[in-house]
Protein backbone atom coordinates (compact mmCIF):
# COMPACT_ATOMS: atom_id res chain seq x y z
CA UNK A 1 0.00 0.00 0.00
CA UNK A 2 1.03 2.96 -0.70
CA UNK A 3 0.40 6.11 1.82
CA UNK A 4 0.89 9.79 0.62
CA UNK A 5 4.02 12.08 2.36
CA UNK A 6 4.32 15.50 1.95
CA UNK A 7 7.20 18.05 1.87
CA UNK A 8 10.59 18.15 0.66
CA UNK A 9 9.37 20.88 -1.92
CA UNK A 10 12.31 22.89 -1.98
CA UNK A 11 14.47 19.60 -2.32
CA UNK A 12 12.49 18.57 -5.01
CA UNK A 13 12.68 21.78 -6.95
CA UNK A 14 16.45 21.93 -6.89
CA UNK A 15 16.73 18.46 -7.77
CA UNK A 16 14.60 19.13 -10.73
CA UNK A 17 17.05 22.19 -11.53
CA UNK A 18 20.24 20.12 -11.18
CA UNK A 19 18.68 18.20 -13.74
CA UNK A 20 17.58 20.66 -16.25
CA UNK A 21 21.74 21.23 -16.20
CA UNK A 22 22.63 17.98 -16.55
CA UNK A 23 20.55 17.31 -19.37
CA UNK A 24 22.15 20.35 -20.86
CA UNK A 25 25.69 19.22 -20.29
CA UNK A 26 28.82 20.98 -20.55
CA UNK A 27 27.78 24.17 -22.13
CA UNK A 28 30.69 24.39 -24.09
CA UNK A 29 29.74 21.43 -26.03
CA UNK A 30 26.63 22.93 -28.68
CA UNK A 31 23.59 22.16 -27.68
CA UNK A 32 21.56 19.18 -29.23
CA UNK A 33 18.80 21.05 -31.56
CA UNK A 34 15.11 18.77 -31.37
CA UNK A 35 15.39 19.19 -35.48
CA UNK A 36 19.04 17.20 -35.48
CA UNK A 37 17.95 14.63 -32.87
CA UNK A 38 14.56 14.33 -35.74
CA UNK A 39 17.15 14.06 -38.35
CA UNK A 40 19.90 12.29 -36.88
CA UNK A 41 18.74 9.91 -34.43
CA UNK A 42 16.22 8.59 -36.58
CA UNK A 43 15.71 5.49 -35.54
CA UNK A 44 15.38 6.22 -32.13
CA UNK A 45 12.43 8.76 -32.99
CA UNK A 46 11.14 5.79 -34.76
CA UNK A 47 10.88 3.55 -31.68
CA UNK A 48 9.39 6.40 -29.64
CA UNK A 49 6.68 6.73 -31.86
CA UNK A 50 5.97 3.32 -32.16
CA UNK A 51 5.58 2.16 -28.37
CA UNK A 52 4.44 6.47 -27.28
CA UNK A 53 1.72 5.28 -30.09
CA UNK A 54 1.90 8.73 -31.93
CA UNK A 55 3.41 9.27 -35.60
CA UNK A 56 4.75 12.78 -34.80
CA UNK A 57 8.45 13.00 -35.16
CA UNK A 58 9.04 16.65 -34.09
CA UNK A 59 7.08 15.50 -30.66
CA UNK A 60 9.04 12.32 -30.43
CA UNK A 61 12.34 14.44 -30.54
CA UNK A 62 11.30 16.46 -28.48
CA UNK A 63 10.46 13.79 -26.01
CA UNK A 64 14.40 12.54 -26.47
CA UNK A 65 15.96 15.43 -25.70
CA UNK A 66 13.47 16.37 -22.52
CA UNK A 67 14.17 12.51 -21.16
CA UNK A 68 17.89 13.23 -22.06
CA UNK A 69 18.05 10.24 -24.34
CA UNK A 70 16.12 7.23 -21.93
CA UNK A 71 13.97 6.07 -24.55
CA UNK A 72 11.38 4.74 -22.20
CA UNK A 73 10.64 7.95 -20.47
CA UNK A 74 10.60 9.56 -23.95
CA UNK A 75 7.89 6.80 -24.71
CA UNK A 76 5.77 7.76 -21.31
CA UNK A 77 5.98 11.82 -21.99
CA UNK A 78 4.31 10.89 -25.87
CA UNK A 79 1.69 8.53 -24.40
CA UNK A 80 0.58 11.44 -21.70
CA UNK A 81 0.85 14.13 -24.68
CA UNK A 82 -1.32 11.28 -26.71
CA UNK A 83 -4.36 11.67 -23.95
CA UNK A 84 -4.49 15.54 -24.13
CA UNK A 85 -5.37 15.02 -28.01
CA UNK A 86 -9.12 14.96 -29.11
CA UNK A 87 -9.96 12.24 -31.10
CA UNK A 88 -10.75 13.24 -34.96
CA UNK A 89 -11.55 9.72 -35.81
CA UNK A 90 -10.34 6.75 -37.37
CA UNK A 91 -8.22 5.82 -40.63
CA UNK A 92 -9.73 3.81 -43.64
CA UNK A 93 -6.49 0.80 -43.05
CA UNK A 94 -3.60 1.67 -44.52
CA UNK A 95 -2.98 -0.23 -47.68
CA UNK A 96 0.59 -1.67 -47.55
CA UNK A 97 0.27 -3.18 -51.02
CA UNK A 98 0.32 0.42 -52.35
CA UNK A 99 3.67 1.27 -50.47
CA UNK A 100 5.89 3.27 -52.02
CA UNK A 101 8.77 0.78 -50.95
CA UNK A 102 12.56 2.10 -49.73
CA UNK A 103 13.64 -1.35 -48.64
CA UNK A 104 11.76 -4.65 -49.54
CA UNK A 105 13.57 -8.35 -48.97
CA UNK A 106 11.94 -11.52 -48.87
CA UNK A 107 13.93 -14.91 -47.28
CA UNK A 108 11.95 -16.94 -48.91
CA UNK A 109 11.95 -16.28 -52.69
CA UNK A 110 15.11 -14.95 -54.54
CA UNK A 111 13.32 -14.02 -57.62
CA UNK A 112 10.55 -11.89 -55.78
CA UNK A 113 8.86 -9.82 -58.39
CA UNK A 114 9.52 -6.02 -57.80
CA UNK A 115 12.66 -7.50 -56.48
CA UNK A 116 14.73 -7.73 -53.50
CA UNK A 117 15.71 -4.02 -52.26
CA UNK A 118 17.93 -3.37 -49.39
CA UNK A 119 17.04 0.20 -48.48
CA UNK A 120 18.95 2.00 -46.03
CA UNK A 121 20.39 -0.90 -43.54
CA UNK A 122 22.75 -1.84 -41.27
CA UNK A 123 22.87 -5.42 -42.88
CA UNK A 124 26.23 -6.19 -44.47
CA UNK A 125 28.28 -3.62 -42.64
CA UNK A 126 30.48 -5.04 -40.56
CA UNK A 127 29.70 -3.47 -37.09
CA UNK A 128 33.17 -2.32 -37.06
CA UNK A 129 33.42 1.76 -35.53
CA UNK A 130 34.09 3.87 -37.93
CA UNK A 131 35.46 6.61 -36.36
CA UNK A 132 35.72 8.67 -39.85
CA UNK A 133 32.17 9.57 -38.22
CA UNK A 134 33.56 11.51 -35.02
CA UNK A 135 34.73 14.44 -37.01
CA UNK A 136 32.07 16.29 -38.42
CA UNK A 137 31.68 18.00 -41.96
CA UNK A 138 30.98 14.69 -43.97
CA UNK A 139 27.56 14.82 -46.08
CA UNK A 140 27.31 11.83 -47.77
CA UNK A 141 25.31 10.98 -51.28
CA UNK A 142 23.80 8.06 -52.29
CA UNK A 143 23.86 6.50 -55.99
CA UNK A 144 20.86 6.66 -57.60
CA UNK A 145 19.20 3.83 -60.14
CA UNK A 146 16.60 3.55 -62.55
CA UNK A 147 13.45 4.56 -60.39
CA UNK A 148 10.52 1.82 -60.29
CA UNK A 149 6.71 3.16 -60.93
CA UNK A 150 4.42 0.53 -59.70
CA UNK A 151 3.47 -0.69 -56.67
CA UNK A 152 5.48 -3.81 -55.55
CA UNK A 153 3.00 -6.86 -55.02
CA UNK A 154 3.14 -9.06 -51.52
CA UNK A 155 5.00 -12.11 -51.82
CA UNK A 156 2.16 -14.00 -49.81
CA UNK A 157 0.25 -13.60 -52.97
CA UNK A 158 1.89 -16.05 -54.94
CA UNK A 159 1.64 -18.49 -52.25
CA UNK A 160 -1.88 -17.55 -52.20
CA UNK A 161 -2.35 -18.49 -55.69
CA UNK A 162 -1.49 -22.17 -55.04
CA UNK A 163 -3.54 -22.65 -51.97
CA UNK A 164 -0.84 -22.87 -49.82
CA UNK A 165 -1.27 -20.43 -47.44
CA UNK A 166 -3.61 -19.22 -44.83
CA UNK A 167 -5.27 -16.63 -46.43
CA UNK A 168 -6.29 -13.25 -44.46
CA UNK A 169 -9.76 -12.19 -45.78
CA UNK A 170 -10.64 -8.65 -45.50
CA UNK A 171 -13.66 -7.26 -43.41
CA UNK A 172 -14.97 -4.09 -42.06
CA UNK A 173 -15.19 -4.67 -38.19
CA UNK A 174 -14.79 -2.22 -36.06
CA UNK A 175 -11.72 -3.21 -33.99
CA UNK A 176 -11.32 -3.10 -30.78
CA UNK A 177 -9.16 0.28 -29.11
CA UNK A 178 -7.21 -0.64 -25.78
CA UNK A 179 -6.51 2.93 -25.56
CA UNK A 180 -10.42 3.13 -25.00
CA UNK A 181 -11.31 0.30 -22.94
CA UNK A 182 -9.50 -1.88 -20.93
CA UNK A 183 -8.06 -5.13 -22.30
CA UNK A 184 -10.04 -7.95 -21.98
CA UNK A 185 -9.15 -11.96 -22.18
CA UNK A 186 -9.27 -13.95 -24.26
CA UNK A 187 -8.70 -11.36 -27.37
CA UNK A 188 -9.30 -11.08 -30.42
CA UNK A 189 -5.96 -10.57 -33.13
CA UNK A 190 -7.00 -7.19 -33.10
CA UNK A 191 -6.30 -6.29 -29.94
CA UNK A 192 -3.09 -8.33 -30.04
CA UNK A 193 -2.24 -6.82 -32.92
CA UNK A 194 -2.55 -3.25 -31.35
CA UNK A 195 -0.84 -4.19 -27.82
CA UNK A 196 2.11 -6.05 -29.95
CA UNK A 197 2.88 -3.00 -31.73
CA UNK A 198 3.16 -0.78 -29.23
CA UNK A 199 4.53 -3.01 -27.11
CA UNK A 200 7.95 -3.19 -25.86
CA UNK A 201 10.89 -3.74 -28.02
CA UNK A 202 12.90 -5.38 -26.05
CA UNK A 203 9.96 -7.49 -24.53
CA UNK A 204 8.77 -8.80 -27.83
CA UNK A 205 12.41 -9.44 -29.57
CA UNK A 206 12.85 -11.94 -26.10
CA UNK A 207 9.66 -13.31 -26.76
CA UNK A 208 10.15 -14.11 -30.29
CA UNK A 209 14.00 -14.99 -29.74
CA UNK A 210 12.41 -17.88 -27.44
CA UNK A 211 9.84 -19.41 -29.75
CA UNK A 212 13.10 -19.33 -32.33
CA UNK A 213 15.03 -21.43 -29.65
CA UNK A 214 12.04 -23.77 -29.16
CA UNK A 215 9.77 -22.71 -26.70
CA UNK A 216 6.45 -22.89 -29.09
CA UNK A 217 8.46 -23.66 -32.06
CA UNK A 218 7.21 -22.56 -34.88
CA UNK A 219 10.39 -22.49 -37.50
CA UNK A 220 9.23 -18.92 -39.30
CA UNK A 221 10.80 -17.43 -42.29
CA UNK A 222 10.71 -13.55 -42.89
CA UNK A 223 8.46 -14.05 -46.39
CA UNK A 224 8.51 -10.29 -46.80
CA UNK A 225 9.96 -6.92 -45.07
CA UNK A 226 9.22 -3.71 -46.79
CA UNK A 227 9.71 0.34 -45.39
CA UNK A 228 8.28 2.64 -47.52
CA UNK A 229 5.20 5.05 -47.22
CA UNK A 230 1.74 4.82 -47.03
CA UNK A 231 -0.66 7.45 -47.31
CA UNK A 232 -3.25 7.94 -44.51
CA UNK A 233 -7.01 8.44 -45.56
CA UNK A 234 -9.80 9.15 -43.36
CA UNK A 235 -13.60 10.01 -44.20
CA UNK A 236 -14.14 13.51 -43.43
CA UNK A 237 -17.30 13.77 -42.34
CA UNK A 238 -18.28 17.69 -43.13
CA UNK A 239 -17.26 16.64 -46.24
CA UNK A 240 -18.80 13.39 -47.34
CA UNK A 241 -16.26 12.02 -49.16
CA UNK A 242 -12.38 10.62 -47.29
CA UNK A 243 -9.35 12.50 -48.46
CA UNK A 244 -5.70 11.72 -47.02
CA UNK A 245 -4.71 13.33 -44.77
CA UNK A 246 -0.92 12.25 -43.94
CA UNK A 247 1.22 10.18 -45.63
CA UNK A 248 3.34 7.76 -42.79
CA UNK A 249 6.43 5.67 -43.13
CA UNK A 250 5.46 2.19 -41.60
CA UNK A 251 7.69 -1.41 -41.26
CA UNK A 252 5.60 -4.12 -42.27
CA UNK A 253 6.52 -7.60 -41.70
CA UNK A 254 5.00 -11.20 -43.21
CA UNK A 255 6.22 -14.03 -41.47
CA UNK A 256 5.94 -17.65 -42.95
CA UNK A 257 5.75 -20.61 -40.69
CA UNK A 258 5.82 -24.08 -41.76
CA UNK A 259 2.49 -26.50 -40.43
CA UNK A 260 2.29 -29.49 -40.56
CA UNK A 261 -1.44 -28.92 -40.23
CA UNK A 262 -3.68 -29.61 -37.48
CA UNK A 263 -7.41 -31.13 -36.52
CA UNK A 264 -9.49 -28.41 -38.41
CA UNK A 265 -6.85 -27.25 -40.53
CA UNK A 266 -5.16 -28.54 -43.52
CA UNK A 267 -1.20 -28.84 -43.80
CA UNK A 268 0.03 -25.43 -45.57
CA UNK A 269 2.11 -22.03 -44.48
CA UNK A 270 0.64 -19.95 -41.65
CA UNK A 271 1.53 -16.06 -41.19
CA UNK A 272 2.50 -14.13 -38.43
CA UNK A 273 2.24 -10.29 -39.38
CA UNK A 274 4.09 -7.21 -37.94
CA UNK A 275 3.20 -3.11 -38.44
CA UNK A 276 5.12 -0.66 -36.67
CA UNK A 277 5.54 3.09 -37.52
CA UNK A 278 8.85 4.06 -39.05
CA UNK A 279 11.27 2.44 -40.18
CA UNK A 280 11.40 -0.48 -37.09
CA UNK A 281 12.53 -3.61 -38.87
CA UNK A 282 13.55 -5.93 -35.35
CA UNK A 283 10.53 -5.05 -34.15
CA UNK A 284 7.97 -5.39 -36.72
CA UNK A 285 9.89 -8.79 -37.38
CA UNK A 286 9.57 -9.50 -33.66
CA UNK A 287 5.71 -8.65 -33.85
CA UNK A 288 5.16 -11.42 -36.33
CA UNK A 289 6.86 -14.32 -34.57
CA UNK A 290 4.76 -13.16 -31.47
CA UNK A 291 1.82 -12.64 -33.67
CA UNK A 292 2.22 -16.54 -35.22
CA UNK A 293 3.16 -18.06 -31.66
CA UNK A 294 -0.38 -16.34 -29.46
CA UNK A 295 -2.44 -17.68 -32.81
CA UNK A 296 -2.18 -21.28 -31.55
CA UNK A 297 -5.82 -21.60 -30.56
CA UNK A 298 -7.37 -20.62 -33.95
CA UNK A 299 -4.83 -22.83 -35.81
CA UNK A 300 -5.88 -26.09 -33.56
CA UNK A 301 -1.91 -26.34 -32.68
CA UNK A 302 -1.31 -27.98 -29.03
CA UNK A 303 -0.36 -25.62 -26.00
CA UNK A 304 3.22 -26.02 -25.47
CA UNK A 305 3.13 -24.19 -22.03
CA UNK A 306 5.56 -22.13 -23.85
CA UNK A 307 5.34 -17.70 -22.67
CA UNK A 308 4.98 -16.41 -25.79
CA UNK A 309 1.65 -18.55 -26.54
CA UNK A 310 0.80 -17.35 -22.99
CA UNK A 311 -2.05 -14.43 -24.19
CA UNK A 312 -2.04 -12.97 -20.68
CA UNK A 313 1.53 -13.29 -20.18
CA UNK A 314 2.16 -11.59 -23.32
CA UNK A 315 -0.29 -9.20 -23.65
CA UNK A 316 -0.21 -8.30 -19.58
CA UNK A 317 3.69 -7.53 -19.61
CA UNK A 318 4.51 -6.15 -23.18
CA UNK A 319 4.13 -2.70 -22.24
CA UNK A 320 7.08 -0.66 -21.00
CA UNK A 321 5.04 2.42 -19.34
CA UNK A 322 2.70 0.45 -17.37
CA UNK A 323 5.78 -1.95 -16.40
CA UNK A 324 7.75 0.51 -15.65
CA UNK A 325 5.05 2.89 -13.67
CA UNK A 326 4.30 -0.54 -11.27
CA UNK A 327 8.06 -1.27 -11.22
CA UNK A 328 9.03 2.75 -10.16
CA UNK A 329 6.33 2.99 -8.06
CA UNK A 330 8.21 0.90 -5.44
CA UNK A 331 11.31 3.68 -5.55
CA UNK A 332 8.94 6.06 -3.96
CA UNK A 333 8.48 6.64 -0.15
CA UNK A 334 6.81 3.53 1.22
CA UNK A 335 7.28 4.66 5.01
CA UNK A 336 4.47 4.02 6.39
CA UNK A 337 3.93 0.43 4.54
CA UNK A 338 7.33 -0.60 5.51
CA UNK A 339 6.70 0.65 9.04
CA UNK A 340 4.74 -2.21 9.60
CA UNK A 341 6.56 -4.85 7.78
CA UNK A 342 9.08 -3.94 10.88
CA UNK A 343 7.25 -4.57 13.52
CA UNK A 344 5.98 -7.50 11.85
CA UNK A 345 9.65 -9.06 11.50
CA UNK A 346 10.74 -7.91 15.27
CA UNK A 347 7.00 -9.85 16.62
CA UNK A 348 8.18 -12.71 14.46
CA UNK A 349 11.94 -12.43 15.78
CA UNK A 350 10.78 -12.18 19.91
CA UNK A 351 8.46 -14.84 18.84
CA UNK A 352 11.45 -17.32 17.47
CA UNK A 353 13.35 -15.86 20.15
CA UNK A 354 11.42 -17.18 23.41
CA UNK A 355 10.70 -20.47 21.11
CA UNK A 356 14.50 -21.10 21.49
CA UNK A 357 14.87 -19.97 24.97
CA UNK A 358 12.08 -22.27 26.21
CA UNK A 359 13.99 -25.14 23.37
CA UNK A 360 17.41 -24.65 25.34
CA UNK A 361 15.57 -24.61 29.26
CA UNK A 362 14.41 -28.43 27.89
CA UNK B 1 -12.43 14.33 -63.04
CA UNK B 2 -15.72 15.55 -61.12
CA UNK B 3 -15.52 17.97 -58.92
CA UNK B 4 -15.55 16.23 -56.22
CA UNK B 5 -11.88 14.29 -57.27
CA UNK B 6 -10.60 17.09 -57.65
CA UNK B 7 -11.21 18.16 -54.58
CA UNK B 8 -10.27 15.55 -53.07
CA UNK B 9 -6.76 15.43 -54.68
CA UNK B 10 -5.93 19.33 -53.55
CA UNK B 11 -6.86 18.58 -49.99
CA UNK B 12 -4.88 15.70 -50.12
CA UNK B 13 -1.64 17.50 -51.35
CA UNK B 14 -2.12 20.16 -48.72
CA UNK B 15 -2.42 17.79 -46.42
CA UNK B 16 0.65 16.28 -46.66
CA UNK B 17 2.84 19.07 -47.78
CA UNK B 18 5.80 19.76 -46.03
CA UNK B 19 4.55 22.97 -44.30
CA UNK B 20 7.60 25.70 -44.97
CA UNK B 21 6.55 24.94 -48.63
CA UNK B 22 3.32 25.72 -48.69
CA UNK B 23 4.00 28.62 -46.76
CA UNK B 24 6.97 30.06 -48.85
CA UNK B 25 4.05 29.79 -52.60
CA UNK B 26 1.55 30.93 -50.46
CA UNK B 27 3.53 34.39 -49.36
CA UNK B 28 4.69 34.49 -52.78
CA UNK B 29 0.71 34.20 -53.99
CA UNK B 30 0.09 37.30 -52.48
CA UNK B 31 -3.49 38.05 -53.23
CA UNK B 32 -5.55 36.38 -50.50
CA UNK B 33 -9.11 37.55 -49.92
CA UNK B 34 -10.32 38.40 -45.69
CA UNK B 35 -11.55 34.95 -43.75
CA UNK B 36 -13.23 34.41 -40.71
CA UNK B 37 -12.86 30.89 -39.16
CA UNK B 38 -15.64 28.61 -38.57
CA UNK B 39 -13.55 26.48 -36.80
CA UNK B 40 -10.21 27.54 -35.65
CA UNK B 41 -7.28 25.72 -35.99
CA UNK B 42 -7.43 22.73 -33.31
CA UNK B 43 -4.41 19.50 -33.14
CA UNK B 44 -5.66 16.98 -32.45
CA UNK B 45 -5.00 12.81 -33.03
CA UNK B 46 -6.51 10.53 -35.61
CA UNK B 47 -6.18 6.56 -35.08
CA UNK B 48 -4.13 5.26 -37.77
CA UNK B 49 -5.66 1.47 -38.87
CA UNK B 50 -3.85 -1.67 -40.82
CA UNK B 51 -5.02 -4.55 -42.12
CA UNK B 52 -3.89 -8.06 -39.96
CA UNK B 53 -1.80 -9.83 -42.76
CA UNK B 54 -1.98 -6.83 -44.72
CA UNK B 55 -5.27 -7.79 -46.49
CA UNK B 56 -7.31 -9.45 -43.29
CA UNK B 57 -9.24 -7.55 -40.53
CA UNK B 58 -8.70 -4.16 -39.25
CA UNK B 59 -6.98 -3.22 -36.07
CA UNK B 60 -5.37 -0.06 -34.60
CA UNK B 61 -1.85 0.45 -35.46
CA UNK B 62 -1.75 3.84 -33.56
CA UNK B 63 -2.30 7.53 -33.59
CA UNK B 64 -1.10 10.71 -35.71
CA UNK B 65 -1.60 14.06 -35.16
CA UNK B 66 -3.51 15.92 -37.52
CA UNK B 67 -4.38 19.74 -37.34
CA UNK B 68 -8.30 20.84 -38.54
CA UNK B 69 -9.96 24.06 -39.32
CA UNK B 70 -12.30 25.63 -41.49
CA UNK B 71 -12.68 28.89 -42.88
CA UNK B 72 -15.15 31.26 -44.63
CA UNK B 73 -14.17 33.79 -47.36
CA UNK B 74 -15.53 37.44 -47.22
CA UNK B 75 -16.69 36.18 -50.57
CA UNK B 76 -18.42 32.81 -49.30
CA UNK B 77 -16.87 30.00 -49.77
CA UNK B 78 -16.43 27.71 -47.08
CA UNK B 79 -12.84 25.99 -46.63
CA UNK B 80 -12.37 23.06 -44.91
CA UNK B 81 -8.67 21.30 -43.66
CA UNK B 82 -6.86 18.18 -41.96
CA UNK B 83 -3.41 18.11 -42.25
CA UNK B 84 -0.67 15.87 -40.96
CA UNK B 85 1.06 17.47 -37.53
CA UNK B 86 0.28 20.59 -35.56
CA UNK B 87 0.90 23.21 -37.71
CA UNK B 88 -1.91 25.65 -37.37
CA UNK B 89 -0.93 28.64 -39.87
CA UNK B 90 -0.63 25.44 -42.06
CA UNK B 91 -4.07 24.38 -41.58
CA UNK B 92 -5.44 27.91 -41.90
CA UNK B 93 -3.66 28.80 -45.18
CA UNK B 94 -4.50 24.75 -46.28
CA UNK B 95 -8.55 25.80 -45.92
CA UNK B 96 -8.07 29.25 -47.10
CA UNK B 97 -6.72 27.52 -50.61
CA UNK B 98 -9.57 24.95 -50.30
CA UNK B 99 -11.76 27.78 -49.84
CA UNK B 100 -9.95 29.82 -52.84
CA UNK B 101 -10.01 26.73 -55.26
CA UNK B 102 -13.96 27.15 -55.73
CA UNK B 103 -13.79 30.47 -56.63
CA UNK B 104 -12.73 32.88 -59.41
CA UNK B 105 -8.86 32.35 -58.01
CA UNK B 106 -8.90 28.62 -58.60
CA UNK B 107 -6.45 29.02 -62.13
CA UNK B 108 -4.07 30.90 -60.61
CA UNK B 109 -3.52 29.30 -57.58
CA UNK B 110 -3.29 25.88 -59.06
CA UNK B 111 -0.21 27.10 -61.28
CA UNK B 112 1.39 29.09 -58.23
CA UNK B 113 0.64 27.41 -55.33
CA UNK B 114 -0.51 24.13 -55.74
CA UNK B 115 1.21 22.45 -59.19
CA UNK B 116 4.82 23.64 -57.93
CA UNK B 117 3.92 21.45 -54.43
CA UNK B 118 3.33 18.69 -55.86
CA UNK B 119 6.15 19.08 -58.18
CA UNK B 120 8.19 19.37 -55.39
CA UNK B 121 6.91 16.39 -53.75
CA UNK B 122 7.07 14.41 -56.45
CA UNK B 123 10.97 15.14 -57.22
CA UNK B 124 11.25 13.96 -53.19
CA UNK B 125 9.62 10.93 -53.77
CA UNK B 126 11.15 9.87 -56.93
CA UNK B 127 14.75 10.50 -55.80
CA UNK B 128 14.33 8.19 -52.60
CA UNK B 129 12.85 5.67 -55.34
CA UNK B 130 15.87 6.43 -57.09
CA UNK B 131 18.26 5.78 -54.20
CA UNK B 132 16.19 2.37 -53.30
CA UNK B 133 16.67 1.26 -57.32
CA UNK B 134 20.42 1.84 -56.74
CA UNK B 135 20.27 -0.49 -53.36
CA UNK B 136 18.30 -3.62 -55.70
CA UNK B 137 20.58 -6.97 -55.15
CA UNK B 138 20.09 -10.29 -57.60
CA UNK B 139 20.84 -13.31 -55.25
CA UNK B 140 22.17 -15.80 -56.57
CA UNK B 141 22.16 -19.64 -55.51
CA UNK B 142 25.73 -21.39 -55.32
CA UNK B 143 25.81 -24.93 -56.94
CA UNK B 144 27.17 -27.03 -54.27
CA UNK B 145 29.67 -29.62 -54.75
CA UNK B 146 27.46 -32.87 -53.84
CA UNK B 147 25.36 -32.18 -56.52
Amino acid sequence: MYVAVKGGERAIDNAHAWLAEERRGDPTVPELSVAQIREQMALAVNRVMTEGSLYDPDLAALAIKQARGDLIEAIFLIRAYRTTLPRFGSSVPVKTAEMACERRISATFKDAPGGQVLGPTFDYTHRLLDFKLAAEGETPTAPEGEARREPTPHITGFLNREGLIQTEDESGETPPDLTREPMELPAARALRLQALTRGDEGFVLGLAYSTQRGYARNHAFVGELRIGTVAVEMDIPELGFAIEIGEITVTECESVNQFKGSKTEPPQFTRGYGLVFGQTERKAISMALVDRALRWKELGEDDQGAPAQDEEFVLMHCDNIQATGFLEHIKLPHYVDFQSELELVRKLRRAAGAEEVKEAAQ
Amino acid sequence: MTQTQARQQWMSLLAKAPPADLARLWAAFGDAPAYSFLRAPEAGGVMVQGRAGATGAPFNLGEMTVTRCSIKLETGEIGHAYVQGRDKDHATRAAQIDAMMQGAQAEALRAAVLDPLQEKMQAIRATRSAKAAATRVEFFTMVRGED
